[in-house]
C-alpha cells in the first residue's frame, strides 16, 4: 500500500488537493520527503516538464498551478520595481521603451525626405499632378465584378455615398479594356473595380482614368454598416477630409496620393465627416467617421460608412492592362516577405 | 565634379531627365543634370557611348535633342535636335564612322554628318520600339518593333528584310522589343513583347529564327549578352530576370530582387556582371556566376537606360605607355573596387553560401550512407 501511495506521490499529479493533503497527513516520515518534494514541484526531478504527465486532467491542473505562480512571481517582480522606482524618485532611470515591429522596422532606403528637390519635381509633374495642380476635379466610377451578389452590391453603394461625386454602374460582362475609353471619353478620372469571390469582395483594381497608375488591392475584413456598433446616421453630401497616416516611403507616397486624388480638393467642414487610410504594417485601414468637438480638447467620433482593410498587390504604370502593361511594383512573396520587420508602404 | 564624373562606372538615366552616375568605389550616386530646371520632356530615353574610349556618353531625349556628357569634365559640352517629339521617343542612337545614327518610334533613321547639316533618312516602318548597333561591325544597325519585323541595315544603304516565317500556318504576331548582336557570329537575339526569345542567322538562307525560346507570361522588355558565350540575359515587366541558355532556349537561372519592370540591362563587356534598372527606382548588379545581388542603389526617380563603363577591362591589362601615375591610381581603384566586391556582404549571399555548403555537406554525407544500404541490399 505504502509502495502504491508513494509511486502516485512520486507522479505528482493529484486531481484534488485534499487527497494529497490527507497522503501526506498519513505517510508516514519515511515518506515525508517524497512527499514534500512531491509539494514542491519546481524542485522535484530535475528536466521535468508539465507535458510528460500523460494523464489529461491532472496535466491540465499541473499546468494551470505553473502558470499561476508565473503570474504571482511576475507581479512581485512588477511591485519590486515600482517601489524601487519610488525610492530612487527623480534619480530613477527613464522607462523603457518595449520592443515593436513597428519599432524595429528595418530603415527604407526609400523613405522620402521632405526636403528631396528631385521627388518633389518628381511628384509635381507626374500623372496626379491636374489634380494637384486644381485642374481637374475628380469623378469615380464604381462597378464590380460581373454577376455580384448582394454583399458585394450593398458595399459598392455604401463606398458610393462616402467618395462624392461616384457613380455605381453594373458591369454587364464587359472588358475593362473597352470600360476604360468610354470612361476617358465621359470625363471620369478614377475607375474602381470591386472584384467579388464567393459572394464576398476581394480585391480592388483603382485606376487612375487618362493614363494614370492601376493599383491592385486585396480586400479583406468589409464590414457593411448595417454590422456596425454604435453608428451614426448615413453620410451626407459634403464633401470629407481626407487623412493619410504613415505612408513614407515613395511607394507609399504614390499610393497616398491615389487615394487623395479620389476625393475633391476642399473638403465642407461644415459636413464634419473625415475618411482615413492609415497603413501599418503595409495594411491600409479605411474608416470613415463623422466628428464633433465637445470642447477645445475633446473629440466625439461617430463611425459611418463601410470599413475595409486593403493590401497592395501591383502598382501597374499605365491604365489597367494585365497581359502588356509595365508594373511599378509587384509584391513577390517570398522575396518581399521573408523578414518581419520589413514593410514597403 | 570632374572627379565625380571620372570615378562613375555606371550611368542611368531617368524618368525626370536626371543623368545619373553611379561610382561602385565610392558608393555613391552623383546627379548631372544641366541646370535647376528639369522638365519631363527632357526624359532620357537612350544613353551610347560617344566614342570607343568612352569618354563621352550621348543622351537621348523625349524631346528630340541628344546631348554630349563629358565622363571626364563632367558637364553636357553639346546639344543637337535631332527630331521633334512628333517623331516619338528615340529608341536607338549609335555612332558610326564619326557620324551620329538616330532612329526614332515613328521609323525614321536618320544619319547626321558632323558639320554636315545634310542628314539622309531611311523609314524602317512605324512602331519601332529598338534599335542597336553592332559592337563588332560597325556598319551594321539592327531595328525592330511592333508588328515590325527584325531589320538590319549594312552600310546605311542596302537593306536586307527578315521576315520571320510563321509555321503554322497561323499569322504569329510580332513585337520585336530588344535586339542583340552574338560577338563572333552573324548571329542576332532578339527578344519580344509575347515573351519570346528568338535568335536570327541572316547568312543562312531561311527566314525563319534559328532558336526561339518562351520565357514567362509578360512581355520582355531588355535583353543582353554576357561576356561568356552561350547565354543572354532577359527582364520582362514583371521585375522577373533570366538567363536563358543559347543552345537549348532553357532557363539556366532567374535573377531576383527586381520589384518592378525591367527597362535597362546591360552586361560588363568582361566581368560576369549585369546591371538592371527599372520602374522601382533601383539599380541593382547582379553577379552572373552565382546570381547572387552585389549592389544595390537607390536612385530617386524612375529609370529608363543603363550604360555599363568597361573601366576594368582597361585596368587589368593597363598599358605602359600611360602616365604612372594614372596607372597607380587606376590600380588603387582597382584594388578599391575588388575590396569593395570582397567586403560587399548581403545577407542573401552569406546565407547562400552557408546553404550551398551545408547542402554539399549533407550531399558528402548521405552519399556514402546511401550506399552503404545499396551494398547491404
Amino acid at each position: 500500500m505504502d509502495v502504491l501511495r508513494n509511486t502516485e506521490a512520486k507522479k505528482g499529479a493529484k486531481t484534488k488537493k485534499q487527497k494529497r493533503m490527507n497522503e501526506c497527513k498519513d505517510v508516514e516520515a519515511e515518506t515525508s520527503v517524497q512527499a514534500d518534494s512531491v509539494e514542491e514541484e519546481a524542485a522535484f526531478p530535475p528536466n521535468f516538464s508539465v507535458s510528460e504527465i500523460k494523464n489529461k486532467q491532472r496535466r491540465h491542473f499541473m499546468f494551470m498551478k505553473l502558470k499561476q505562480e508565473k503570474r504571482k512571481r511576475k507581479l512581485e517582480l512588477k511591485k519590486k520595481r515600482k517601489k524601487e522606482r519610488e525610492a530612487l524618485g527623480d534619480k530613477a532611470p527613464p522607462k523603457e521603451v518595449p520592443k515593436t515591429i513597428e519599432n524595429q522596422r528595418i530603415y527604407d532606403e526609400t523613405t522620402v525626405n521632405p526636403e528631396d528637390e528631385e521627388v518633389a519635381f518628381d511628384e509635381g509633374t507626374d500623372e496626379f499632378s491636374s489634380y494637384f495642380n486644381r485642374l481637374t476635379n475628380p469623378k469615380v466610377l464604381i462597378t464590380t465584378s460581373d454577376r455580384p451578389r448582394g454583399r458585394t452590391v450593398r458595399f459598392c453603394e455604401q463606398l458610393s455615398t462616402a467618395v462624392p461625386d461616384s457613380h455605381v454602374y453594373y458591369r454587364r460582362g464587359l472588358a475593362l479594356k473597352r470600360v476604360i475609353p468610354q470612361c476617358i471619353s465621359r470625363g471620369f478620372t478614377f475607375l474602381i473595380v470591386i472584384n467579388e469571390d464567393r459572394k464576398v469582395p476581394n480585391g480592388m483594381v483603382l485606376c487612375h482614368l487618362p493614363n494614370g497608375p492601376t493599383a491592385h488591392f486585396k480586400v479583406s475584413s468589409v464590414r457593411l454598416r448595417k454590422e456596425m456598433k454604435r453608428r451614426g446616421k448615413d453620410p451626407t453630401e459634403h464633401s470629407p477630409e481626407v487623412i493619410l497616416n504613415n505612408f513614407t516611403t515613395r511607394l507609399g507616397h504614390s499610393i497616398g496620393r491615389m487615394f487623395a486624388a479620389l476625393f475633391p480638393h476642399d473638403p465642407q467642414f461644415i459636413g464634419r465627416q473625415v475618411a482615413t487610410f492609415h497603413n501599418q504594417r503595409d495594411f491600409i485601414f479605411f474608416r470613415f467617421h463623422r466628428y464633433i468637438f465637445k470642447n477645445e480638447k475633446k473629440v466625439g467620433i461617430q463611425e459611418l460608412g463601410p470599413r475595409f482593410t486593403l493590401k497592395l498587390r501591383s502598382l501597374q504604370k499605365g491604365t489597367f492592362d494585365s497581359k502588356y502593361g509595365e508594373y511599378e511594383w509587384v509584391h513577390k512573396r517570398h522575396e518581399m516577405d521573408s523578414s518581419r520587420r520589413k514593410f514597403h508602404l | 565634379m570632374a572627379s565625380k564624373s571620372q570615378s562613375c562606372s555606371i550611368w542611368v538615366g531617368s524618368e525626370t531627365g536626371i543623368l545619373k552616375g553611379v561610382s561602385l568605389s565610392k558608393q555613391q550616386a552623383f546627379n548631372f543634370c544641366e541646370m535647376s530646371c528639369l522638365s519631363r520632356d527632357q526624359e532620357v530615353c537612350v544613353l551610347e557611348w560617344g566614342d570607343p574610349l568612352e569618354s563621352e556618353v550621348l543622351v537621348g531625349c523625349a524631346n528630340g535633342t541628344v546631348k554630349a556628357f563629358s565622363t571626364e569634365k563632367g558637364i553636357f559640352t553639346e546639344s543637337k535636335e535631332c527630331g521633334d517629339a512628333t517623331q516619338g521617343k528615340f529608341t536607338g542612337l549609335a555612332m558610326m564612322d564619326g557620324s551620329l545614327v538616330t532612329c526614332a518610334e515613328s521609323g525614321i533613321l536618320k544619319v547626321w554628318k558632323e558639320g554636315c547639316t545634310d542628314t539622309i533618312e531611311i523609314n524602317v516602318g512605324n512602331g519601332v520600339c529598338r534599335m542597336r548597333q553592332n559592337p563588332s561591325r560597325r556598319s551594321q544597325v539592327a531595328t525592330g518593333g511592333k508588328e515590325n519585323p527584325l531589320k538590319v541595315e549594312r552600310s546605311i544603304s542596302p537593306v536586307s528584310n527578315m521576315v520571320k516565317n510563321d509555321w503554322l500556318d497561323l499569322r504569329v504576331p510580332v513585337w520585336v522589343r530588344d535586339i542583340g548582336f552574338i560577338p563572333d557570329s552573324d548571329k542576332i537575339v532578339t527578344c519580344t513583347g509575347y515573351h519570346q526569345m528568338r535568335v536570327y542567322d541572316p547568312s543562312s538562307p531561311q527566314r525563319r529564327p534559328v532558336l526561339e525560346a518562351e520565357f514567362g507570361e509578360y512581355p520582355l522588355t531588355a535583353l543582353s549578352l554576357p561576356a561568356s558565350q552561350g547565354t543572354v540575359v532577359v527582364g520582362n515587366t514583371h521585375g522577373q530576370l533570366a538567363v536563358l541558355d543559347l543552345r537549348k532556349g532553357l532557363v539556366r537561372g532567374c535573377l531576383k530582387g527586381l520589384a518592378g519592370g525591367v527597362r535597362g540591362l546591360q552586361c560588363h563587356p568582361t566581368l560576369p556582371l549585369v546591371a538592371s534598372c527599372g520602374l522601382d527606382r533601383f539599380l541593382r548588379v547582379h553577379s552572373l556566376e552565382d546570381r547572387s545581388l552585389l549592389h544595390k542603389v537607390y536612385l530617386k526617380s524612375r529609370l529608363n537606360c543603363v550604360l555599363l563603363s568597361s573601366r576594368n577591362l582597361e585596368l587589368s591589362g593597363a598599358d605602359l605607355s600611360g602616365e604612372v601615375e594614372e596607372v597607380k591610381q587606376e590600380g588603387e581603384e582597382d584594388g578599391e573596387t575588388d575590396e569593395v566586391w570582397d567586403a560587399m556582404e548581403t545577407v542573401t549571399d552569406k546565407t547562400n553560401k552557408r546553404a550551398t555548403e551545408k547542402a554539399a555537406e549533407e550531399n558528402a554525407v548521405k552519399g556514402p550512407k546511401k550506399r552503404r544500404k545499396v551494398a547491404k541490399k
